[in-house]
């Protein structure tokens, strides 16, 4: 009686307290090997106050006149590929999602490939995989399409199967019950239950494409990143502020796009 | 219905691209060649593997910590609920335009204003850091319930006692969430940053990739791949932890 008593609580058990310290002892050995090992030129970083002011009276004013003749067809095409990729994604995605749930092909071997596949997508940047379109289709918007559609796929598939794990089972039972064939079960008993769902994986989405495709001609795969890279090539600073600042427009603008959309249909 | 709208934008977009069959043929072609040379991964130059890929974990480390340290004053700024509004408005679109520039445009900017090498990696993972911890760690903060701050605040404390007792012990546990996040997806992008000369193993990436040594590419890539996939597991073992 006395001895339960007499217990004294914490708020975390040994083992819990254990694994913290572990964390934050890592956390901190990291950092100091960081610091101590990183290689920094210091004589780059005497002159870097002026060089980041020369940088800036360089890059101001904006060039105007450089954004009808380059910069519009580029920023057009950048927001082809990133609309086209997106729709290509959500075409590959959504049999590798359905493959994936494990409510609805119940076969572990499947789901296991198809989240392998997910996987591979979504841990090589989309930045590599323009590179190696580019080897593939030759540099233009074809290989940044690809190249977006072949990183969004992991994406989407990933979100888009949890959305159907968490699918409730009601609907579907009755369907099976009513004796309707597997088709028309995830026509009629999943697609409307992930569709708000379904929209808003596809509209995040295209609002991180937009802003990704914008890097891939860095690489030569097309859209506004090669006027950015001609840009930087040839020292035209001013001419690069104002692809930055077009860039930063659009990307403000899809990412209200986004919400006012998504306000709507969700 | 949409389904339509989608599928003509498709086919429009497909040609004012210059997207044929044609093209996708000759690519598969060229795609089956390309693979060819990649395989087998060639690790022979295992050594500049290895110290690219050290870099880019020093980048990533880094990156994360200062950009942690910054977010936590620059979240606490823009939250709405704390700060009036003529200082979380600024706070607030300093963090939009952190944000709004990708991670290797912002490498490009600081690779010409304080030279090649990690420095400036680390400068341009810690700016994508700040926007992206920032606008989390403001948004929980103006989730807090009210009640502990004012009750806090009742008994006459200070601001920053109100900060240290009524607001952070409620968010600090889903900060370290946004923590290990970051930096999981710095460690992503500090092997890209390379790319444009700002340090770790995507400049040994971009040099392979240019010398037609597909094979090493394929090393590269792999080991890439390998790095992400055990940062994924241990980043789950801490969330775990911290439970």
């Amino acid at each position: 009686m006395s001895a339960a008593l007499d217990r004294e609580w914490t708020r975390f058990t040994p083992a819990e307290r254990m694994a913290r310290f572990a964390v934050y002892l890592a956390c901190v050995v990291a950092i100091v090997w960081s610091i101590r090992t990183i290689e920094i030129i210091p004589e780059f970083l005497y002159d870097a106050p002026e060089q980041m002011a020369d940088l800036l009276t360089r890059m101001w004013p904006p060039d105007v006149e450089y954004y009808p003749t380059d910069i519009h067809s580029a920023l057009v095409e950048t927001l082809h590929i990133a609309t086209l990729g997106t729709i290509l994604t959500l075409v590959a995605a959504v049999p590798l999602g359905v493959l994936a749930a494990r409510n609805i092909v119940p076969w572990w071997p499947v789901n296991s490939a198809a989240q392998l596949l997910l996987v591979a997508s979504r841990s090589v940047n989309s930045l590599v995989w323009a590179l190696l379109f580019v080897a593939v289709f030759g540099p233009g918007a074809l290989a940044g399409t690809m190249a977006i559609a072949a990183r969004s796929i992991g994406f989407v598939g990933k979100l888009l199967a949890e959305a159907l794990e968490e699918t409730h089972n009601g609907p579907i039972e009755a369907l099976r019950a009513a004796g309707a064939p597997w088709g028309a079960i995830l026509l009629k008993g999943y697609w409307p239950q992930v569709q708000p769902a379904f929209w808003g994986i596809a509209l995040f989405r295209w609002d991180i494409n937009v802003r990704e495709s914008a890097i891939l001609g860095l690489v030569g795969a097309g859209g506004i990143g090669v006027a950015l890279d001609d840009a930087i090539n040839y020292f035209y600073w001013d001419r690069v502020a104002m692809v930055l600042v077009t860039v930063f427009a659009v990307v403000v603008i899809a990412e209200i796009l986004v919400t006012q959309i998504r306000k709507r249909i969700i | 219905m949409a389904f339509a709208g989608l599928a003509v934008y498709a086919l429009y977009a497909a040609s004012t691209l210059d997207i044929t069959w044609a093209r996708l043929l000759v690519g598969l072609d060229e795609g089956s060649k390309f693979l060819g040379r990649m395989v087998p991964p060639n690790f022979q130059r295992w050594e500049l593997l290895v110290e690219g890929m050290v870099e880019s974990i020093q980048i990533a480390v880094l990156a994360s910590a200062v950009g942690l340290v910054l977010s936590l004053p620059v979240g606490l700024l823009a939250a709405r609920n704390l700060m009036p509004a003529w200082v979380s408005g600024p706070a607030r679109l300093f963090v939009a335009l952190c944000r709004s520039l990708h991670p290797v445009i912002v490498a490009i900017l600081f690779v010409k204003a304080i030279g090649f090498g990690a420095m400036a990696g680390v400068m341009a993972l810690v700016v994508a850091s700040v926007g992206f911890v920032s606008k989390l760690f403001a948004e929980a903060i103006e989730e807090i319930s009210l009640k502990q701050v004012e009750a806090v605040r009742a008994t006459g404390a200070p601001f920053f006692s109100v900060l240290f007792y009524g607001v952070l012990p409620q968010v600090l546990s889903r900060f370290v969430g946004f923590a290990v996040y970051q930096l999981d997806s710095n460690l992503r992008n500090s092997t890209m940053v390379g790319i444009v000369g700002a340090g770790g193993i995507g400049g040994t990436l971009f040099a392979a990739f240019k010398r037609f040594d597909y094979d090493f590419v394929a090393a590269i890539l792999i080991a890439i791949v390998a790095l992400i996939f055990v940062s994924e597991l241990i980043s789950g073992r801490v969330r775990k932890a911290f439970q």
